[in-house]
């Protein structure tokens, strides 16, 4: 286990995530895992220092969320003079998410953003968790050729091919649709594989015993595997979910209609549209990572293992 | 996260123990079951990744235009030659290249020290993934918006924060050449250290206690136990996050696009960037995917790299 998480991060997940989910314990809650030191002179002192340097460095990284929030509670017009008027007035108001609520482009981004986000991570998912399936499970012909192109994707990073990519959905009439954002982002190779580990580490006498008692491929799939994997099912639409809502590159390029933009998208052009109006821009940033805020606090978890287990770095 | 793309890092899975079985009677049904399980993906795969692809490497070759359809003329090398004789090209790499060599050292140094700081003090754990891994998963558009505000010339707040250090007429961050690209970096530092803490927080718990427990009857202090326990035994984290950090440095768009849009001048002009340039504003697909695959060679060599080194710890450690 040690050797499988440091070694790479899709092999993290078969072990390593099946492990945490079953005794309860996961990266998000190390807290118990600290050497105590707390009782020897040089032990203690150390735990101080570390305390107060950590401290130090975790408000000096919320001072621009929190400068922001603050911005976004000030009137626009106290915004424009500068820095030290925003930070002395303390008159808050709603103004800027009333004027940005009221209007219809964020509901427009919203919109676009969710629907999306959500469409890529119900194909994502299925379709990775069946090849996952195919691949752990089942010995066909060609087995070895599809591995070596897996895992000649992964060394493709997506953001390189948006010029083909975007000349394709231009031939396939695709262009300015959803689809031209959900479709280029259903084939997440690292998906594949870490329900294919995760899969590898199911043991096979439940599946034996459904087969004995006639069930298909299909059904030991839908019925034995995917219920037992439900903290990568988890993990892995979040991560996804994560992905496509912040894609900025894609989007961009293959969206034109102000009325299909997602979030990133819409926010790209708010500094021009929204000119000197600087709490309104603030407060579009602050409405459009909201979303996810929000989904970190449910599922922090998740999303923590998701990440460090499948090594997702955009 | 800049886009939904997974980047790994491929000590990925190999056929296991069932490839030799091939061709028992069973394996009629298992194979075309295998196959119909694998199409869904297999289709989205080939279409937008497989041939995306082929079809790159091909316009390399020809005078591909974005108004025109079809592939146009023949080109021969020249889009290549055009792009490795062309001062933006590697001006580009240049700036790709000064990028990872601003970020890539905070954003491992920083992220180990947070995450053995973390580690150690048992309180607030929530409080210090808020402050420090929230930021990775927002937008990239969101982030830009905060700190393209935090470094507005003379009223911003970086601008107050240079006045108190007295710099009466601090210059404008993202809008001076020689510092727009430190303002990038900064932001980058910022938005994406929280993806290295939770990978060293994870590797700093699959240490078992007991080596620190040995060590401290030993009389270690605590810096020594770090220095000959922890950091070695973070070698493998370290490989990986380095790595991950590089690549992931090499396809750096987001961030410039919404801050600087390569500017002021070219001066924070990326590969990423010049691609998308060549081919949405200047329509020319060819030489735009000439571009792309000289930056996919770029960072499949450093994958590879990675790769080696790996194999090399690896053997070592057998």
């Amino acid at each position: 286990m040690t050797e499988s998480t440091t070694a790479s991060p899709t092999t993290v997940s078969t072990s390593g995530r099946a492990r945490r989910a079953r005794n309860g314990v996961s990266i998000a809650a190390p807290a118990a895992r600290v050497v105590d030191n707390s009782g020897k002179g040089s032990g203690r002192t150390f735990n101080i220092v570390s305390w107060v340097v950590l401290i130090v460095f975790a408000v000096l990284w919320l001072i621009p969320s929190l400068w922001a929030i603050k911005t976004s509670l000030t009137s626009n017009s106290t915004s424009a003079i500068g820095a030290g008027p925003i930070l002395r007035d303390w008159h808050l108001t709603f103004g800027s998410y009333k004027t940005l609520l009221s209007g219809s482009d964020l509901w427009h981004w919203y919109l676009s953003s969710f629907v999306t986000s959500i469409l890529t991570v119900v194909f994502a998912v299925t379709f990775g968790a069946m090849a996952g399936y195919a691949l752990s499970r089942l010995r066909f012909r060609g087995r070895r050729l599809v591995f070596l192109l897996l895992i000649g994707g992964i060394l493709v990073p997506p953001q390189v091919l948006i010029v083909p990519v975007f000349q394709f959905l231009n031939v396939i009439h695709l262009l300015n649709t959803y689809w031209a954002v959900i479709l280029p982002q259903i084939p997440a190779v690292v998906a594949v594989f870490v329900f294919k580990q995760f899969f590898d580490g199911i043991p096979h006498d439940f599946e034996e015993s459904a087969r004995i008692d006639g069930a298909g491929y299909w059904r030991t799939f839908r019925s034995i595997i995917l219920p037992l994997s439900r903290p990568v099912v988890a993990a892995m639409a979040i991560i996804t979910f994560v992905g496509t809502w912040n894609n900025l590159i894609l989007p961009l390029f293959v969206l034109s209609n102000p009325k299909l933009m997602t979030i990133p998208v819409g926010l790209a052009t708010v500094q021009g549209s929204y000119g000197q109006r600087l709490s309104d821009i603030q407060a579009s940033s602050i409405l459009g990572a909201l979303p996810l805020v929000i989904l970190f606090l449910i599922f922090q978890r998740q999303i923590v293992e998701g990440v460090a287990g499948s090594g997702l770095k955009g | 996260m800049t886009t939904a793309e997974l980047q790994t890092t491929a000590t990925v899975a190999r056929p296991s123990r069932f490839d030799d079985e091939v061709g028992g009677p069973r394996t009629q049904g298992m194979t075309r079951a295998g196959w119909l399980f694998l199409a869904p993906f297999a289709v989205f795969y080939i279409l937008f990744l497989i041939w995306p692809v082929i079809y790159m490497v091909i316009t390399s070759f020809f005078n591909t235009s974005m108004v025109r359809s079809g592939l146009g003329s023949f080109a021969g090398l020249a889009n290549y030659h055009e792009m490795l004789t062309k001062p933006d090209f590697w001006g580009a790499l240049w700036h790709t290249i000064q990028f990872t060599i601003y970020t890539t050292p905070p954003l491992v140094i920083l992220s180990f020290v947070f995450a053995l700081l973390a580690n150690r003090v048992r309180h607030a754990q929530w409080f210090f993934r808020l402050a420090f891994f929230v930021p990775f998963i927002l937008p990239s558009a969101a982030i830009a918006l905060i700190w393209t505000f935090i470094f507005t010339p003379s009223t911003g707040l970086w601008n107050e924060f240079q006045s108190l250090l007295g710099d009466p007429a601090p210059l404008p961050v993202l809008g001076t050449p020689s510092l727009a690209m430190i303002g990038i970096a900064i932001t980058t530092v910022w938005w994406t250290i929280g993806f290295n803490f939770v990978l060293y927080l994870a590797g700093l718990q699959d240490i078992p206690r007991e080596l620190y427990e040995a060590a401290a009857v030993d009389g270690a202090t605590p810096w020594q136990q770090i220095r000959s326990i922890t950091i070695p035994l973070l070698s493998r984290t370290t490989t990986l996050v380095l790595l991950l950090q590089i690549v992931a440095s090499m396809k750096i768009f987001d961030q410039v696009y919404l801050m600087t849009s390569g500017g002021p001048g070219v001066s924070t002009q990326v590969l990423l960037g010049l691609v998308t340039n060549t081919a949405f504003t200047d329509n020319r697909i060819g030489a735009a995917s000439a571009a792309s695959v000289l930056l996919f060679i770029v960072i499949l060599i450093i994958t590879l790299a990675r790769q080696i080194v790996e194999s090399i710890q690896n053997r070592r450690e057998a």
